[in-house]
């Protein structure tokens, strides 16, 4: 099992490698590479996951330092997670970047990438963590300046911010972890752990909660997710919405729940509101993007809030002794966990090639896709169909099994729980529909009607790679949804690592939950809407016969010139959600006429309208202006003159004389 | 025999919307027309030709068996008669909920796909009465399901523990509003008008015409003897029989009919003594009743639930 992991890594390593060789031949081989290598990491990630150890020997660097790996069911589930994704988006990458400047750096980069996200979740110390986390960010950071515009130069830098606040506090919680414990290794520390006074950990817990949430991109921390993953280009968007803020989650269930064990009951409500206020602006903001790849970034905020839901309300149950609920809602989270990583690099390489297609981002300029680009539309359709958690797809059975977590919380002793769970379920029913509307947008106005500019019209399918990475998703996305089962298998070893029980009962094909008398059965769902489907079209064909159908224009109220700009737009199905939501999107708009002859000939009308981008506006903008303010009062001291700066070595000599012994 | 109930409600749901029909031109002073209407819509919309609009993709033509599958699916999860059914197993209200979800979701598709500014403005509607709409309904439900500690529609029948409580008005006046809502009726949409500035539904399905309107227009009748049930089980489970046998199933549905005759007596009464309301107000209507959800889960945790 060993051999298929280092296999998995050696061919990442070789696609890293072959991309700086100057042979341009060679280069269109490294995405068969990276597959080839993400298959193998599957099946030892599925071994790591079901609870078979993993030595890979730790590497020295001097007494105090050494590269140490570990592998266990936690870790295994995220390597799974990651492999399933980097399949096939190395497949799609192979069509994808044909034509892409520079293929040699994108190609290094991207295993490269890789690699450094499989080396997070398998570190075994700090600084082998830290040293991987770095890696991860910079990498990820140079892909996302890969178009080597101003705006993607401008998004980089505030990632580039960003991320290194999160760093900031993961460095911190690790220097107090081992000035407290004295181990450098996760599960020395864990082992040592018990030591700490409370309120030391509980400073941890906020600094794991800032530092992970920075990257996992909860909100207010997640203004850089909707800058840097549309600049990056969409197989790496892929990538990052898919799993790079999934290694977030991992540090902070790492953290939070496996080395420091149980907390007291407002860690978990922290996490529940965190992911309430998390999932529903997410979603909020998402709905008045145009712009498709922010959009889904929006929605990435969003299910990182799911996915908190779940895991805030197991650690309320474990900090409550309530530990088969507590696994209950373990497995919401990590199978939600795993269901994002599938639907939203789905729907990511679904822009990427809608863009790929139409050289346009802005929905308003498209429409009609689906005919000219039948296979993207049907598996972008299925990944919308999943995200809005629609059964029988595999969102679905995550978010139920979360609703089910947040309904139990009646078992709950205390009062605080007992209110805050079920009002995080009504925050996920709120969610769940924003969704909706939000994709029957981006679905209906992008791949429906007619389209909406020229850039529409003419438009091609993606290459046969890009549509079977999208494919392959597209089945995971139902297999996963009918066959619960399979996931649940997985997480089992993991789920039992860290609340010591197996949480549901399960049959082969349906979840049963003992406190709620709850079954779900996605697939006799799945069998029973396929069955009416066929039954119905026999149906009509008894009963109507071969009765005539005449294609014709759509109503138009009698004046025959409907045009493709007379349908609805973006903006104008999400108008309502404007105004009902007007205390949070803080609209504003702007109509400026002009005259020929004031007020009788209008010579023209424009409108602008747009949201106030709240954290931005009011945190984010006055905490820079803050910051240089005060970088120009230290300014002052560099001020660039030689003598000044001898003057200052002088006087801090002096200094440390009088005061150094 | 574990079909039955589905069969039930797929059979006798448009005899309901005759009856709502029947009650309301009464109220109104009106004859209207007869209980039967529409079956005889339904048939005759079935022998018709259809037009479809040429902008249209296969998304608007497969979305009539779409909605009618999901909705047929939903109906499988309701007891009717009897909550021992093993088809309950399938799923549970919160499945019920997200199979309407699943067919509203494409029906919202279908008004798009014609490109015409009237199904978008349909979609556009019922997709932001749903943001209203379904959180409540979640949340009145999670009112019944913890107080029968359980989300199997069969099981909170069967308990029916916070019947006349206040938690129990409470959340059941936030499910009334659910069922206005979702169902197309005064004061949130209008089903019987075609006028373009205020019709939601209707909006939606503007472009569909013969056989595919007859299957939208089924699956709506289904959607709203559904409601009416999922009512009935977790508001008023009394009468349901808990077993098969005959005698009792003979006793729960003539309660059954009962009821459903009540409630439609009620939506009659209500649509013809309200005026639609615009809009843009209905959010402070439904975000009343919102309140109202929560305040009843709140009631019911705070009395010791």
């Amino acid at each position: 099992m060993e051999s298929y992991f280092y296999t998995g890594i050696l061919f990442f390593l070789l696609g890293a490698v072959i991309s700086l060789i100057p042979f341009q031949r060679a280069k269109n081989y490294i995405y068969i590479l990276s597959a080839i290598g993400a298959v193998t990491l599957i099946i030892s990630g599925l071994y790591l996951s079901s609870g078979t150890q993993i030595h890979i020997p730790s590497i020295p660097i001097s007494s105090f330092l050494e590269f140490a790996f570990q592998g266990d069911a936690l870790s295994g589930f995220f390597v799974t997670v990651i492999s399933i994704l980097a399949l096939p988006v190395s497949i799609y990458s192979i069509g994808y970047t044909k034509n892409i400047g520079n293929k040699g750096l994108m190609g290094f980069l991207y295993n490269l990438f890789i690699l450094s996200m499989y080396a997070v979740i398998l570190s075994g110390n700090i600084i082998t963590f830290l040293i991987s986390w770095e890696t991860m960010s910079v990498v990820s950071y140079f892909l996302v300046t890969f178009d080597r515009d101003k705006q993607s130069a401008k998004d980089g830098l505030i990632y580039a911010v960003m991320t290194h606040i999160g760093t900031a506090f993961i460095i911190a919680l690790f220097l107090i972890l081992y000035k407290n414990t004295g181990h450098m290794d996760f599960s020395g520390i864990k082992a040592s752990i018990i030591t700490l006074p409370p309120d030391i950990r509980s400073i941890i817990f906020i600094f794991s909660v800032i530092g992970f949430g920075t990257k996992a991109g909860i909100i207010p921390l997640h203004t850089w997710l909707p800058k840097a993953h549309p600049a990056a280009p969409s197989n790496v968007s892929a990538l990052m919405s898919g799993v790079m803020i999934k290694t977030g989650i991992y540090g902070f269930v790492r953290i939070s729940m496996d080395i420091m064990g149980n907390g007291p009951d407002w860690w978990g409500i922290t996490i529940i509101v965190i992911g309430a206020v998390s999932s529903i602006l997410g979603v909020l903001y998402a709905l008045m993007e145009h712009d498709m790849k922010r959009l889904l970034a929006y929605h990435s905020v969003e299910n990182i809030g799911i996915i908190l839901l779940g895991i805030g309300a197991s650690m309320l149950f474990r900090s409550n002794g309530l530990y088969t609920l507590s696994a209950i809602a373990l497995i919401a989270g990590l199978y939600h966990t795993l269901n994002h990583a599938i639907f939203k690099g789905l729907l990511f390489l679904g822009a990427g090639s809608v863009i790929h297609a139409t050289h346009t981002k802005n929905m308003e300029d498209l429409g009609g896709l689906i005919k000219s680009m039948p296979y993207t539309g049907i598996t972008f359709l299925i990944g919308s169909v999943s995200i809005c958690a629609l059964p029988p797809f595999n969102g679905f059975v995550s978010e139920w099994l979360t609703y089910q977590s947040l309904i139990l919380g009646f078992q709950s002793s205390s009062i605080t729980s007992k209110i805050v769970l079920p009002l995080g379920g009504a925050a996920l029913a709120l969610t769940g529909a924003l969704a909706a509307a939000c994709f029957v947008k981006v679905f209906g106005i992008s791949f429906l009607g007619a389209p909406r500019s020229h850039h529409a019209e003419h438009t091609r399918e993606a290459p046969l790679s890009m549509i079977i990475g999208m494919a392959i998703l597209a089945v995971l996305c139902l297999v996963f949804g009918v066959v619960p089962d399979a996931v649940i298998s997985m997480l089992s070893s993991s789920v039992f690592q860290l609340t010591g029980t197996y949480g549901l009962l399960r049959g082969n094909w349906f979840l049963h939950i003992n406190e709620t008398v709850a079954t779900l059965s996605p697939v006799s769902i799945l069998i029973t809407v396929v069955a009416v489907f066929i039954s119905s079209v026999i149906f009509i064909l008894v009963v109507s016969g071969r009765r005539k159908t005449t294609y014709s224009d759509s109503w138009d109220c009698g004046m025959p010139s409907l045009t493709s700009r007379m349908q609805y737009t973006a903006t104008a199905f999400t108008k309502p959600i404007r105004m009902i939501f007007k205390r949070i999107y803080l609209p504003r708009r702007e109509i400026r006429v002009s005259y020929i002859v004031k007020p009788f000939f209008v010579k023209s009308i424009k409108y602008s309208g747009e949201i106030t981008p709240f954290f931005e506006q009011y945190i984010y903008e006055p905490l820079t202006i803050l910051i240089h303010k005060f970088a120009g009062k230290v300014r002052l001291l560099q001020s660039g003159s030689l003598h000044l700066y001898l003057g200052y070595i002088l006087v801090t000599l002096i200094l440390l004389l009088i005061f150094g012994k | 025999m574990e079909y039955l109930q589905f069969i039930i409600i797929i059979l006798f749901s448009p005899f309901i919307q005759g009856v709502i029909k029947k009650f309301k031109a009464n109220m109104q002073g009106r004859v209207g027309p007869g209980v039967f209407q529409p079956y005889y819509d339904l048939i005759r919309l079935f022998q018709k030709d259809m037009v479809i609009s040429r902008v249209s993709s296969w998304v608007f033509k497969a979305t009539p068996y779409i909605v009618f599958a999901s909705t047929a699916a939903a109906a499988m999860i309701v007891p009717v008669i009897t909550t021992s059914s093993r088809l309950g197993m399938m799923g549970d209200v919160i499945t019920l909920i997200y199979l309407f979800a699943l067919g509203r979701f494409f029906m919202a598709l279908a008004g798009l796909d014609t490109g015409t500014a009237f199904g978008g403005e349909g979609s556009s509607r019922e997709m932001t009465v749903a943001i209203l709409v379904e959180p409540m309904m979640m949340l009145s439900i999670f009112t019944a399901a913890i107080s029968a500690r359980s989300t199997n529609i069969g099981r909170i029948a069967e308990m029916h523990n916070i019947l006349y409580s206040p938690s129990h008005i409470l959340a059941l006046s936030a499910f009334m509003m659910v069922i206005i809502a979702e169902t197309g009726r005064i004061p949130v949409d209008n089903p019987d008008t075609h006028l373009e500035l205020t019709m939601i539904h209707e909006g939606m399905i503007l472009e569909y015409s013969g056989r595919y309107l007859a299957l939208m227009e089924w699956a709506h009748y289904m959607k709203q003897m559904l409601l009416f049930t999922l009512a009935f089980d977790i508001f008023f489970p009394l009468g349901i029989s808990t077993s098969t046998e005959i005698s009792n199933l003979a006793v729960s549905s003539a309660v059954y009919l009962f009821k459903v005759c009540f409630m439609a007596v009620l939506m009659a009464v209500i649509e013809s003594s309200r005026a639609k309301m615009r809009f843009f107000q209905l959010p402070s209507l439904l975000g009343g009743a919102f309140v109202l959800a929560v305040l009843s889960l709140l009631t019911y945790i705070m009395m010791g639930g």
